[in-house]
């Protein structure tokens, strides 16, 4: 932690609380965001170690590592959350949204520091509830949660008896509600606090892209707290809102579960698509093409992502005419999503193009990205969907748009932000390794998969009949590179704070046109004392 | 640059005012309605969500009536009944016939029969749909089990009766012309006597 300090400016760092008082009290919006980039970073070490597991028992038909099948699906349910809840979101918004949201809109720190104090420090507690439920009892067949991340009733109502899962709803309900909170301040430090001229159709993609992302937490992330403490009550308190058998309905909990899991999708890669239209622009030398179509895209995105929830349950038994609609606006997302691709194909079309190590993730995201789109108008078409529903398809589908979109969304952030979050720059052969190393591990984990899902193998299976191990090794094969990929990028972490190649304040030059880049790298403790006047 | 500490001081009367003021505050309150709005329609939807069941019959949920006002026509559906009691519950409990060939509008008499093969005297109520979903609004019931709470003794048996019919305004339904087939299904549950049974088929 103490090399993200290293500025040599007197002032700069006189300013700046003790160790403790700085890091564990602190309403500073940097010091906040880098406490999330860390924390997400941890977590997603965690959740990466427990797909790889998954990964190397699926390398061959049979059971090679998991003693129990119980343990093989708790390690899917808890991979899933903790990426969820805990790196993707905590990085992508906290993270460089306390970073940058702030600073791009030239605020001097967020509408409510001691607010984003508490959502930051409910999120350890939510983590450490979490991961507690790995060691107490889940269910008969062992201890932990093995009822997957979406937690359909009755597997975890009545199917888990055991302590686990309660501790899960509280840790899901304390992240959620920091997450409400964050949500709440991002809201208001955008539409309040902006510096004088930074109209919102001047405002930065990127803020524009938390704006919206933070709507939907506020809207969505209630309607999940309210499933779980439906849940909560139905394993506790001995009501049945979805036991059949006290008249209640499993089914209305798959509605108000995607009902938040939808939007939440969107949640995490919103500010993926924020980050990679700064980046495209920065190293395009252009400014970004149709930028209030591309601002409008994602309020449209953020608007119908609300009205589509049930095409992730097609199978449940839905009226035909259900399905039609839900296809239909399920497909109608595809028009928004377009307008943002090939506007940032326009945005590269006769620019003067760098590949910088920001600008090869932004590319592999936008490639990715629509790979993982494409599959995703295949799925949404109810026919096509009973038949790859719950296969590996499925698997393969939101991993190329959530794990390898917002994934790199995520880096590609992180290596253009870099020198002005820390202050030093990294090494670029190492940030080359890092991103081939980590390009080709995740796409042949991923890609294979497509076609063990249209081969028919389901998810959430420990083990599979022996014509699908060809695919099955690849992909884990796959899983190793990704790891090589993963140390190549600690690797060039330990070597950048070693060495501390001091940055630039704009280290990407002309390209380069937001408030951030107007300060220095880091920037001082407290920035725009005097806000900065936008023409 | 000025001093440090003065600029601190600054920076934290800035900030102190800026979290003060009106505007933020008034956000601040919009939005926590907003966030406590969606909390509360999270929960509403339960009783939300069986109106709109019974309403529209989605999820295959039929409809009761008190009498079948209805003429009799040509029309013939097969109707299947189908049977499920769910786990901890040590009934038998089976159609007496598999199916019945009914003309849509006239009111049709069928028959469970449940026996109790546990050796405790048990209660229990059951719960039904129609597939295919479409053909639920347009299935009625006059007189079912499925409305009040069941108790057999131990080796108790015991003859369910439904009376039902189909709605003749299917006939004006586009979407039911291809149906030939319709499915009653029940399940049972074990409920512990006297607990309030549900509100849906108490209706």
């Amino acid at each position: 932690m103490v090399a993200i300090d290293g500025h040599s400016d007197a002032h700069a760092h006189s300013d700046k609380p003790s160790f403790f008082k700085r890091w564990f009290l602190s309403t500073n919006h940097k010091d906040i965001g880098t406490l999330y980039l860390w924390f997400g970073m941890a977590s997603g070490l965690l959740g990466g170690f427990l797909s790889f597991m998954m990964r190397l028992e699926l390398k061959e038909p049979g059971i090679q590592i998991f003693a129990s099948e119980h343990t093989y699906l708790v390690f899917t349910s808890m991979h899933g959350l903790i990426m969820i809840f805990f790196m993707v979101m905590p990085a992508l918004i906290g993270g460089f949204g306390n970073w940058f949201g702030p600073l791009m809109i030239g605020a001097p720190d967020m509408a409510f520091p001691r607010l984003n104090n508490l959502s930051f420090w409910l999120l350890p507690v939510a983590f450490v509830l979490l991961v507690s439920s790995f060691f107490v009892q889940g269910s008969s067949g062992g201890d932990g949660f093995g009822g997957g991340w979406v937690m359909y009733p009755p597997l975890s109502t009545s199917g888990h008896e055991g302590p686990a899962f309660d501790l899960i709803i509280m840790g899901l309900l304390a992240a959620g509600f920091a997450s409400i909170f964050g949500a709440i301040n991002f809201i208001t430090t955008i539409l309040n606090m902006r510096a004088p001229g930074m109209t919102m159709h001047k405002m930065p993609l990127f803020a524009w892209s938390i704006l919206v992302t933070a709507f939907l937490l506020l809207l969505a992330l209630p309607v999940l707290a309210a499933a779980l403490f439906m849940l909560f009550f139905d394993r506790n308190a001995g009501t049945g809102f979805f036991n059949p058998a006290m008249g209640g309905d499993p089914e209305m909990f798959q509605h108000l579960f995607w009902f938040f899991g939808h939007p939440e999708v969107y949640i995490m890669i919103l500010p993926a698509f924020g980050i990679v239209s700064h980046v495209v622009s920065t190293f395009s030398k252009k400014p970004i093409f149709g930028y209030l179509g591309m601002a409008y895209a994602m309020v449209a995105i953020g608007v119908v992502g609300f009205v589509v929830w049930a095409h992730h349950m097609y199978t449940v038994g839905m009226d035909v005419d259900l399905k039609l609609y839900f296809m239909v606006a399920t497909l109608v997302i595809a028009v928004p999503t377009g307008i943002k691709i090939f506007s940032w194909l326009a945005t590269m079309w006769g620019g003067s193009i760098k590949f910088t190590i920001p600008m090869m993730w932004a590319i592999a995201f936008i490639f990715l990205f629509v790979v993982g789109g494409v599959t995703g108008v295949v799925l949404s078409m109810p026919a096509i969907d009973v038949a790859l529903h719950d296969t590996y398809y499925v698997v393969a589908h939101f991993h190329y748009v959530l794990s390898l979109g917002a994934v790199f969304g995520l880096f590609c952030g992180f290596y253009y932000w870099f020198g002005k979050i820390f202050g030093v720059m990294y090494n670029k052969l190492l940030a080359q390794i890092h991103f081939w190393t980590f390009f080709i591990g995740v796409n042949v984990v991923f890609f294979p998969q497509h076609f063990l899902g249209m081969q028919g193998m389901p998810r959430r299976y420990i083990d599979y009949p022996v014509e699908f191990a060809t695919y099955n090794e690849i992909s884990t094969y796959g899983a190793f590179i990704t790891l090589a990929g993963v140390i190549a990028f600690f690797v060039m972490l330990a070597e950048a704070f070693i060495v501390r190649r001091p940055a630039a304040d704009n280290y990407w030059g002309e390209g380069a046109t937001t408030l951030e880049w107007t300060l220095s790298s880091p920037p001082p403790y407290h920035q725009f004392n005097t806000l900065p006047r936008v023409k | 640059m000025t001093d440090p500490e003065k600029i601190n001081v600054e920076v934290s009367e800035a900030l102190a005012a800026q979290s003060k003021s009106a505007t933020n505050r008034k956000t601040l309150g919009v939005l926590t309605v907003t966030a406590v709005a969606m909390l509360g329609l999270g929960f509403a939807s339960k009783p939300l969500y069986d109106t709109f069941c019974r309403i529209t019959g989605y999820g295959g949920t039929t409809r009761v009536a008190n009498e079948n006002p209805y003429e009799v026509s040509d029309r013939i559906i097969r109707v299947q009944f189908d049977s499920n009691t769910s786990k901890g519950l040590q009934w038998d409990f089976a159609p007496e016939k598999p199916y019945m060939d009914v003309n849509v509008g006239a009111s049709n008499l069928a028959f469970y029969t449940a026996t109790n093969r546990s050796d405790k005297t048990v209660v229990a109520t059951s719960n039904y749909n129609v597939s295919p979903i479409k053909a639920a609004p347009y299935f009625s019931k006059m007189e079912c089990f499925c409305f009040t709470e069941q108790t057999l003794a131990p080796d108790e048996s015991a003859t369910y009766p439904v009376v039902f019919f189909l709605d003749p305004l299917l006939l004006e339904d586009e979407r039911m012309d291809e149906i030939k087939t319709v499915t009653l299904s029940y399940t049972f549950f074990p409920i512990e006597p006297g607990q309030a049974i549900k509100e849906a088929n108490l209706e």
